[in-house]
């Protein structure tokens, strides 16, 4: 799924770039996180109708592809929807971290399992394979369906920094490639649980409270939800002209503006 | 020379350039993937790589067991379930149909093979997966084996029944006719002497729809449930290990190849390498297996 989206965003890129050529070349290149993706977007959009003769392009890949090719200079700007590892700071220590918004990680479950409050505990018992059955934690005699995303993805790499300390999400997880995969399945599949960007939620699945805290922005901006990311923008170096006013216009009053609007948490 | 043995000359050469460039497109594809997986072959090594049951590509563990038994294990469920349903379309419309009936079904068969198969993919999911998970064995999610052959079933019927139904058309009409004067009723004719006359065409048709199953993944990666784990069964049937989740070879590498870097790349490159070989090996087998049409002897 993600290859033709690949394949068409980079068809729909060519058309874009066949358009603009007349009024100028591409100032800003962006790439990265799928999950950052749509916001950069909107932010794009925001930045070019208040600024005359600006273009801004916006590439998804993943948040690996987003360090790798701020790093690499293949992109102006990378999107990540994690913090940036020790490991990469080592092999390129000129990466410059803006985290742009924050995004609370939300843990679901097929509507009316039973459950409705974890602690951090029994999230990273139920991850890791410890806890098998609901009845374990106060639920039905029924087996745990554990679902994930797969292995690179910046919301999984975020859950298991911020939830699963050094443990291991078990093998037998079923894995899905999207958040939006994450949803539907969990949405149809009873005594399911799963982890999921905030932006995602909607009434097919259910929100489970962490020790006693719903999984609100409020919550989140007020600081009482623990599970909560930044959204990155990583430049190499001082960023260039063009991309330092992007930034400036995503930090101040109308940038996260929109990041609130999408749901997202503002950095302030 | 005249001018139309010039064209007859350039005509021969242009189709023999076209032979030349898809044998020049498998060898390229075959040396960079190959290329790319050397990496993984060094560092891994291609034994721990075949028979390494652990999958954890961030904590270096790279065993790739388990999508090869999810990735047989699919494609038989497909062929136990396609191959009847597709030879039975095939003798149905090159035997039984009227004509009328014959028209408007081989175009519906036709359709099948038309869809996305990230339509598959949303189909199996919404519906096959909550009709499987009604199977009461511990643990069945419905994602498994059984959904994605079941999916896969779908796929392949249109391949293997309209080149089944080519051999079986392609069977001399004395043979028929021999059969039926000698008095043999028609069920007889068409297991004693029409299916093991098509027996090679349909064997080849097997065989493509075999090829398209391995390779399928999409609609795989929907229904499969991509845990990377071998298949087991969960309760005391053993047919209950289809209702086990898996991950195939090409759900493994669509799946991961989006985030990958360093060794993990060079791993899924790997995967495909293996992927190649199998397939590999399984035509060079079938083409063995199928032989020579018995009256051409």
């Amino acid at each position: 799924m993600n290859s033709i989206l690949k394949v068409s965003s980079l068809c729909f890129m060519l058309a874009i770039m066949g358009f603009s050529s007349s009024a100028g070349a591409v100032d800003v290149t962006v790439a990265g996180s799928t999950t950052v993706q749509p916001l950069a977007e909107l932010l794009a959009e925001g930045y070019e109708s208040f600024t005359d003769g600006i273009t801004i392009i916006v590439q998804g890949g993943g948040s690996s592809v987003g360090v790798k090719s701020a790093a690499d200079g293949t992109a102006d700007i990378g999107m990540a929807s994690r913090e940036v590892k020790n490991s990469e700071f080592e092999e390129h220590p000129a990466l410059i971290v803006h985290t742009i918004a924050r995004d609370g990680i939300a843990i679901v479950i097929h509507p009316g399992s039973g459950v409705s409050s974890l602690s951090l505990e029994q999230v990273r018992g139920i991850f890791s394979g410890e806890i098998t059955n609901w009845n374990e934690i106060g639920g039905e005699n029924t087996p745990v369906i554990v679902v994930s995303r797969e292995e690179g993805s910046g919301t999984r790499a975020a859950f298991e920094d911020m939830v699963m300390d050094d443990e291991l999400i078990c093998l037998g997880a079923i894995l899905q490639p999207s958040n939006g995969a994450v949803r539907t399945t969990v949405s149809i599949t009873p005594s399911s649980i799963a982890y999921l960007s905030f932006g995602y939620m909607d009434n097919s699945v259910g929100p489970v409270s962490i020790d006693g805290v719903a999984p609100t922005v409020a919550n989140a901006t007020g600081g009482s939800y623990p599970v909560v990311r930044p959204l990155n923008m990583i430049t190499l170096g001082q960023p260039s002209e063009a991309a330092a006013g992007w930034l400036d216009f995503i930090l101040g009053e109308d940038g996260q503006a929109i990041v609130v609007s999408e749901g997202y948490l503002p950095v302030n | 020379m005249t001018g139309k043995k010039r064209l007859e000359s350039a005509v021969k050469y242009i189709f023999l350039f076209s032979a030349l460039m898809s044998i020049l497109i498998v060898v390229m594809i075959g040396i960079f993937t190959f290329r790319e997986a050397i990496p993984a072959f060094r560092e891994i090594g291609i034994i721990k790589l075949l028979t390494g049951t652990v999958w954890r590509p961030g904590q270096g563990q790279y065993g790739i067991l388990a999508m090869i038994a999810g990735s047989g294990l699919v494609t038989l469920g497909a062929v136990v379930i396609g191959v009847p349903l597709a030879l039975g379309c095939a003798i149905f419309l090159s035997e039984i149909a009227p004509p009328a009936v014959r028209s408007f079904v081989r175009p519906s068969i036709e359709l099948l093979a038309g869809i996305p198969s990230v339509v598959y993919g949303l189909f199996g999911m919404v519906v096959i997966v909550p009709l499987v998970r009604n199977i009461d064995v511990p643990g069945n999610t419905g994602f498994g084996l059984l959904s994605a052959s079941i999916v896969l079933a779908v796929m392949i019927l249109p391949t293997i029944s309209s080149v089944s139904e080519y051999a079986i058309r392609s069977v001399p009409k004395r043979f028929r006719e021999g059969s039926l004067a000698m008095g043999a009723t028609k069920w007889e004719t068409m297991t004693k002497v029409i299916l093991p006359g098509a027996r090679s065409g349909i064997m080849s048709a097997i065989i493509l729809g075999l090829g398209r199953a391995l390779g399928e993944t999409i609609a795989m990666i929907m229904v499969i449930g991509n845990s990377v784990i071998i298949p087991f069964a969960a309760s005391d049937n053993p047919l209950s290990i289809f209702l086990s989740r898996a991950r195939t070879l090409t759900g493994n590498i669509a799946v991961e190849i989006n985030y990958a870097t360093g060794l993990h790349e060079s791993a899924l490159f790997a995967t495909g390498v293996v992927l190649f070989a199998l397939i590999m090996i399984m035509n060079s087998s079938a083409r063995m297996l199928i032989g020579r049409k018995k009256w051409e002897k």
